[in-house]
């Protein structure tokens, strides 16, 4: 977990070094080697973390438009998800996709950038598990603001009819871009509203890490064993900008240097030095480890060739 | 100089100062969509709204499009005059059915009795590479049912100008602003995106386009970031000696045909821009409308220049390739213009 955790971190602080060039003098979102819109998750790593260390290649997740700490989490390959996000013909996508839509069938990982639209397609996937006889759960993450959507309450009702494993992972860092969560959920956690369902509901304070995993670990247990969906909401701290180039007007500025103190990948790595489960020395071995791979992410990225223009036209249908 | 005096304004500001000002002379009239409050909308179409009128009258919105655009449309009926945003329209795939099947039909389903006096505004466009599900332009789709104005403006004078005709307006209209003319701190700062807009309140008509460069050779027809690339394509194509005619089309729905065909009938020859899908689309709509109606006075056979029917690309090189450019009207304007 926190390999994946700094391996992540990593990824994001790297992302907004990538993404700032070309950029100036005047911020263009078009400009530079990452153009487009830019929504990263430093902060919201336990949420991914958590759950996907009990989930396996099987298992499906959906994310959505901030998507590259569970693409991380559920070992989407880093490389082709890299290029994918520099618009390179290497991509996951041979660039058609780009950082909101991701695809990684080897892994059963997807994402896009319409808010809630993963939950139905997880509810789809537990659906073809369930009819084929599977133990295989799917995994949805969405933001607190996603839960306020259609989909949401109809995928949820849908799940519970058909006792799907589907579990939802609400990721509750306080902002729909800049609508406060009080402002949006007419209730105080979405977990509560499982009770709606008839389903089995968990809410995990304090963006902890530890927490969100025994969280996961009943959530999917239940979802294997065929005893119906859960809604797991996690308290976590988004701690840049919605995008990239956002003017964050909505929030205090001195909100986010709050907020890191209360470092998630911090406070794990100090437990596991307190508990003694590992040395300072190992430690900082995982933390290379996981910084090589990211940088050879990037390089692989970064050396790959753009697609011919002309390939704009294939694949409007597959096969 | 009278020109020291103007005012230079955005697209974003033109359009909120329109809404300021009719929410000043008509009580009646309130904002709602997502991030539409302190955010001043993502693309700042709203900007400074909720300082001036405040969190009654300016409704920040859960993502629940459904609802608050449905929302808007039983206000409407009860003779308020509500203007939301679908901050992409991208995004209307999730309340679709509120705007076409209610907001574009309940007018006439109930034989004129209800009106619905809303403005629907949504951000449409690409070429900053944000990929299929948020470059969309979607012209035609809303244009092909009936039962709603759509409107596209080109400039800041024309975003004042026709929200807040829009806003008077008893019927729905959906009014498509495009990202890259709102004058955006964080798109490309383009020099048509900033212009002189009168301080007072003023309207431009939602049924008419408008001529934009005259010219007596060939007319092109182009609506928003397409009418900005004809007309720098007539400029080069000037300098060979084709004398192009440009016209912004700026309402979808209804569709000034007259000011075209009067084009056509000058020009005798006729070229559609469009940055929507290419297949039942505008430029489809209008090469049809010319061909019935004045087909006689046609040179040449009609070209039309759109995105090649496929979703808009995320990379580059891609994106560059499906969205028409400068380039490639010159180039084929001038093909159109060698045939017999
Ligand atoms: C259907 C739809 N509506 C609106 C948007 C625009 N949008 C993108 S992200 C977002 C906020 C999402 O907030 P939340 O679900 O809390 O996730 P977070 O961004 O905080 O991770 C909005 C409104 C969208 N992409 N799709």
């Amino acid at each position: 977990m926190y390999e994946q955790m700094v391996k992540s971190r990593y990824y994001e602080d790297q992302m907004v070094e990538v993404y700032t060039e070309g950029k100036a003098p005047v911020f263009n979102i078009g400009a530079g080697p990452v153009p487009g819109e830019m929504h990263l998750s430093t902060g919201q790593e336990p949420a991914a973390v958590g759950i996907c260390v009990h989930l396996t290649k099987d298992d499906t997740v959906t994310a959505p438009h901030r998507p590259h700490h569970h693409a991380i989490a559920k070992g989407v390959d880093l490389k082709k998800m890299t290029a994918e996000i520099f618009g390179k013909e290497t991509g996951l996508g041979k660039g058609k996709g780009g950082h909101m839509h991701l695809f990684d069938p080897d892994v059963k990982f997807s994402c896009g950038g319409i808010v809630a639209a993963g939950i139905p397609h997880a509810a789809g996937a537990a659906l073809a598990s369930k009819m084929q006889g599977r133990d295989w759960v799917a995994v949805a993450f969405i933001g607190e603001g996603a839960a306020n959507a259609g989909a949401f309450h109809e995928s949820l009702n849908l799940a519970a009819l058909w006792n799907l494993p589907l579990i939802v992972v609400v990721e509750d860092n306080s902002y729909g871009i800049s609508v406060p969560k009080a402002s949006s959920t007419a209730v105080a956690s979405n977990d509560l509203r499982a009770a709606a369902y008839g389903i089995s509901g968990a809410y995990v304070k304090g963006n902890d890490p530890i927490a969100m995993y025994k969280a996961s670990e009943e959530a999917v247990a239940r979802a294997r064993a065929g005893q119906g969906p859960t809604i797991i909401e996690i308290e976590t701290h988004r701690y840049l900008g919605h995008f990239q180039g956002d003017p964050e007007l909505y929030r205090d500025k001195a909100e986010v240097p709050g907020l890191r103190q209360l470092d998630p990948i911090l406070k794990l790595r100090n437990m596991l030095l307190e508990a003694e489960q590992v040395s300072e020395k190992e430690i900082e071995k995982i933390e290379k480890q996981a910084k090589k791979i990211v940088d050879e992410a990037y390089q692989f990225a970064r050396d790959s060739k753009y697609p011919e223009p002309e390939s704009a036209l294939k694949d409007v249908f597959t096969s | 100089m009278e020109t020291a005096k103007k005012r230079i304004l955005t697209g974003n500001k033109a359009m909120a100062e329109a809404i300021a000002l009719e929410m000043e002379r008509d009580p009646s009239v309130f904002v709602l969509g997502e991030d539409i409050g302190n955010y001043g909308g993502i693309f700042g179409s709203t900007q400074g709204l909720i300082e001036k009128f405040g969190a009654q009258r300016v409704l920040d919105t859960p993502i629940s499009e459904t609802a608050f655009i449905g929302a808007a449309i039983g206000a409407a009926a009860e003779g308020m005059r509500p203007v939301a945003e679908l901050m992409f329209v991208d995004f209307f795939g999730v309340c679709m059915d509120q705007i076409y099947n209610h907001m574009a039909k309940i007018p006439y389903m109930s034989g004129g009795n209800v009106q619905l006096p809303m403005v629907l505004m949504t951000a449409v466009g690409g070429g900053y590479n944000d990929a299929a599900q948020h470059s969309q332009t979607l012209y035609a789709t809303f244009g092909h049912m009936p039962g709603m104005k759509v409107v596209a403006p080109s400039t800041p004078y024309d975003l004042k100008g026709m929200m807040i005709s829009a806003i008077r307006d008893d019927n729905p209209v959906l009014f498509m602003f495009h990202k890259s003319l709102q004058g955006l701190g964080w798109m490309e700062q383009l020099d048509v995106s900033a212009a002189h807009v009168p301080e007072e309140a003023y309207t431009v008509p939602l049924d008419k386009a408008k001529v934009v460069r005259e010219g007596k050779d060939v007319t092109i027809v182009g609506v928003q970031m397409m009418t900005h690339y004809a007309v720098e394509a007539a400029e080069r194509l000037a300098k060979e000696g084709i004398d192009a005619e440009v016209i912004d089309l700026r309402s979808i729905a209804p569709i000034d045909k007259d000011t075209i065909l009067q084009s056509v009938k000058k020009t005798h020859r006729l070229f559609v821009v469009d940055e929507d899908y290419k297949s039942y689309g505008m430029t489809a709509e209008i090469t049809a409308i010319v061909t019935e109606e004045v087909f006689y006075d046609l040179e040449a056979p009609p070209r039309r220049l759109a995105n090649p029917d496929v979703p808009i690309p995320y990379s580059r090189p891609l994106e560059d390739f499906v969205i028409p450019n400068v380039e490639r009207i010159y180039e084929q304007v001038k093909a159109l213009m060698d045939e017999e």
